[in-house]
């Protein structure tokens, strides 16, 4: 009898450690330690890291930048797309950083093809809409998959890396003509800057509208070629918009362009044709520069998924991944600050 | 074993199983998030958020009621070592329900990030814009997540050994369906003779 019981206690261990197992077994599939070819936000942002390894305290990507502080001016006319109290005629408070994507934060000026702006338009109900943009009509790929292998092919010692990819990915001949064709803005000023993917816009009778953003600067651009640029130093642009903006405000006239239905909402490789509808929301304006060290752009994430009620993301999949990387991004650098000190005492913000 | 068994009230069973499912819920929807780019990413974090706030409603409710109508006793045979275990990971148990989502919340503050629970509802920051902070309390939230789930397995570990080696009646205080809070005697597990 007392054997039986010894038995069946035995048998009831087992039960518990198999139940246990199976829950640990559960968890680490959710984790994905067990799949090695999940693509995760670390091996996305580990991905930019330059051979010499990553900018430590800075941005994983568009690592060079200077912060800009503003008005968000609504004209009220986006109201008709969308609910979001940032589309109500008013004037709103901007945080924003000019930016260059590159990984390396002392990367020259002349030795970067895309330029970013990010903003954070803030309401007075708290509600926050953060945007980064950039200079190119179009993203050089159609998956974040894809986007994954070209920083693979672009890191890689593979002299023929990137003709391989170029090959597997024919999209990627839209960005590619792009960057070896347009001219280069003198300017931050001069840049249009181009949300490139699509969101979703809810107005008051709770119909949604697809659409896509972008910023046209007031200021007329000046073409300049990558070795004059080289020519006025590696910071100019750092330099160029400090000094335009103290002389006086800068800014862009927000557009956004509405999808028909059919078009290609989930690819930003894809451009929509001309005649879609534009809508000129408000104007952006640049009216204080500082230095991010010290700046208060250098701490904010500016993660295209931090919406207002009344907007949300599309079947566009770059928003997430993009908000995924810029987390991992954020967290890494926030705790690396002593590898970039602030100058200010006491300026912990 | 006392005469007087009884099985926690009909209200701490509810919030029990109510939040072991919240819970489980969340543990495996926060490593699952930071695991993936893809556009799940974005549909966990918006439940991972309003599900933490949620929970530390909850919880807090259920301290109040544990406060109240406290605890039906062990066993007066479990060792002494169990004992303690079972009394210091209740501790541990509660702390992590609460602390788990104000660290949230304050990771979140300190990132100056809008604390969003649903469209167009969002939390106050509870703490300045701090890098520091933001990474201390990030620290926090990632590791005791490990912490707290491998607590919920020696939790369900220990219940199970109480329900299928001990069966000694502890299962039954919690994991009744019965309006009743008294034990039947056959419930109250096999006394030694």
């Amino acid at each position: 009898m007392l054997e039986l019981r010894r038995s069946g206690a035995l048998w009831s261990l087992a039960l518990i450690a198999i139940i246990v197992g199976i829950a640990c077994a559960a968890f680490a599939y959710t984790a994905g330690w067990v799949s090695p070819d999940r693509l995760t936000p670390g091996k996305l942002v580990e991905a930019f890291a330059p051979p010499a390894g990553p900018a430590l305290g800075h941005r994983r990507n568009h690592a060079k930048g200077i912060c800009f502080t503003g008005v968000f001016e609504a004209n009220g006319a986006g109201s008709e797309l969308s609910v979001a109290p940032v589309f109500v005629r008013g004037q709103y408070p901007v945080v924003g950083r000019f930016n260059l994507g590159t990984a390396d934060a002392n990367a020259p000026d002349a030795t970067v093809r895309v330029r970013g702006l990010g903003i954070s338009i803030s309401t007075p109900d708290g509600q926050e809409w953060r945007s980064a943009m950039v200079n190119p009509p179009i993203f050089p790929v159609s998956t974040p998959q894809a986007f994954y292998e070209l920083l693979l092919a672009s890191g890689s010692k593979d002299p023929d890396a990137i003709k391989t990819f170029a090959a597997a990915h024919p999209e990627f001949a839209g960005f590619a003509d792009w960057a070896g064709s347009a001219s280069w803005a003198r300017s931050y000023a001069e840049e249009q800057f181009n949300s490139l993917n699509s969101f979703v816009f809810i107005d008051k009778s709770g119909a949604e509208h697809v659409v896509r953003w972008s910023l046209l600067p007031a200021a007329q651009p000046v073409a300049i070629s990558p070795d004059e640029l080289a020519k006025l130093g590696p910071d100019f642009l750092e330099q160029e918009i400090t000094q335009r903006v103290a002389t006086a405000p800068q800014r862009w006239t927000m557009v956004v362009t509405v999808a028909n239905p059919g078009d290609p909402t989930a690819d930003p490789t894809k451009r929509w044709p001309d005649d879609r509808r534009k809508i000129e929301v408000g104007t952006l304006t640049a009216e204080r520069v500082e230095a991010e060290r010290d700046g208060p752009c250098r701490d904010i994430n500016f993660d295209p998924t931090v919406l207002p009620s009344g907007m949300r993301t599309s079947d566009d999949p770059f928003p997430a991944a993009r908000s995924a990387a810029y987390a991992k991004s954020y967290d890494l650098r926030t705790a690396e600050a002593k590898d970039y000190p602030r100058t200010v005492t006491g300026g912990n913000r | 074993m006392s005469a007087g068994l009884h099985r926690f009230t009909v209200l701490q069973r509810l919030l029990h199983w109510v939040m072991a499912v919240c819970i489980l819920a969340m543990l495996f929807i926060g490593v699952g998030m930071v695991s993936t780019v893809m556009p799940k990413y974005l549909t966990l974090v918006s439940i991972h958020k309003p599900l933490g706030a949620a929970i530390l409603v909850l919880a807090l409710i259920r301290l109040a009621v544990r406060l109240r109508y406290g605890a039906p006793p062990l066993p007066a045979d479990l060792p002494a070592p169990m004992k303690l275990a079972a009394i210091g990971s209740h501790y541990a148990l509660y702390a992590l329900m609460i602390a788990m989502p104000l660290l949230g919340w304050g990771m979140l503050s300190a990132g100056a990030y809008p604390v969003v629970l649903y469209a167009g509802w969002h939390l106050p920051a509870i703490l300045p814009q701090s890098d520091s902070l933001h990474t201390l309390l990030w620290n926090a939230h990632f590791y005791l997540a490990f912490a707290f789930f491998a607590l919920i397995l020696l939790h369900v570990a220990a219940a199970l050994f109480h329900a299928l080696v001990r069966r000694d009646g502890v299962f039954q205080t919690m994991a009744s369906v019965a309006i009743d809070d008294q034990l039947t005697p056959a419930q109250r597990g096999h006394q030694p003779a």
